[in-house]
């Protein structure tokens, strides 16, 4: 149990310390980096919640894809990340303003929550250790959970539409080989013979 | 310790191996090797000459989509991992739902393909 504890001490003081250096980091490319590293913390940190698949899927999808798409866009951006900050000083006192509103708003809201009376607190479910947890999960998203399984599929669908319709600029120097085309030429259509008379041009 | 995080024990002392090592080479370093720091050592430089540009450059929008296709279909794979596992217990209804899933997925494919996204001029 203290090996988990400490472990549990270490690896969410590792990310809220990366989380931090995200902002913090003059250089967006080592932000990147730094959210890579928070990435696979989280996912320490659900792997001693027991969720295994959960963690496999964040080092998979996010830590594989989403932070190299971050760090592509980062590294090849050609913004000025000089000039951007620099009229940061004029508006801090209307940024530090809007901050304040938030916070206090975020205070209201959580201040005035209250658990509604007659509830007990829901116990976690205990894991089933006889099945692995990602075997868990599969028994209930394909059956129970179809509806939402397939909206997720629609989801991906429109973002697939929605990226090739945002980003897809068709040049029209793209030249494609058509095999039945090249068959059906016919030397008569392509190519000419010309009687030349000796010293003059074509 | 919980049973299956035992079985996470060779990655953690990976982990603490490496974490160890990178730790002793740089300290290593540090302590042994003579330091004369210079602004000029750390600035970027082409084979002799100063830098004519910024590294950074405006980029092709298409390799994001390349990216952005990529994590499409890697959030599809790893939906299957979980039914591949489970197919014996969820039966013909969980079969079939993946295989809609997949259909819907593979309209989207094919649009990605007809629309000549994957194609590079």
């Amino acid at each position: 149990m203290t090996i988990e504890l400490a472990l549990f001490y270490l690896l969410s003081a590792v990310t809220v310390g990366c989380a931090v250096m995200v902002i913090a980091s003059r250089n967006p490319v080592h932000s990147v980096l730094f959210l890579i590293l928070a990435f696979f913390n989280s996912a320490g940190l659900f792997l001693l919640l027991g969720a295994e698949f959960l963690a496999m899927i964040l080092v998979v999808v996010y830590v594989g894809a989403v932070a190299v798409l971050f760090l592509f866009v980062v590294m090849m951006l050609d913004v000025n990340f000089r000039r951007l900050r620099e009229g940061a000083r004029l508006y801090w006192p209307i940024g530090a303003l809007v901050g304040v509103i938030l916070l206090a708003e975020l205070i209201l809201v959580t201040g005035g929550w209250a658990f509604a009376g007659g509830f007990e607190t829901a116990a976690p479910i205990p894991s089933d250790p006889s099945i692995t947890n990602t075997e868990a999960l599969g028994r209930v998203i394909y059956t129970d959970y179809v509806y939402l399984f397939q909206t997720a599929g629609v989801i991906l669908l429109v973002a697939i539409i929605g990226a090739i319709m945002l980003t897809l600029r068709p040049r029209g120097t793209l030249r494609r080989q058509d095999i039945a085309e090249q068959v059906h030429r016919r030397p008569q259509d392509t190519v000419e013979l010309r009687k030349v008379d000796t010293g003059a041009g074509v | 310790m919980q049973g299956y995080l035992a079985e996470y024990l060779p990655i953690l002392i990976f982990i603490a191996i490496a974490a160890g090592l990178s730790l002793v080479m740089i300290v290593a370093s540090m302590l042994t090797a003579r330091q004369r720091p210079d602004s000029e050592k750390l600035s970027p430089y082409e084979c002799g000459f100063e830098p004519f540009e910024d590294a950074r450059g405006r980029f092709d929008v298409r390799y994001y989509l390349v990216a952005i296709l990529f994590i499409i279909f890697d959030l599809e794979v790893a939906f299957l991992f979980p039914w591949a596992i489970s197919l014996g217990t969820i039966g013909v209804f969980g079969f079939w739902s993946m295989m809609f899933f997949l259909f819907v997925l593979t309209i989207g494919f094919l649009y990605e393909w007809k629309k000549g996204a994957l194609e590079w001029d």
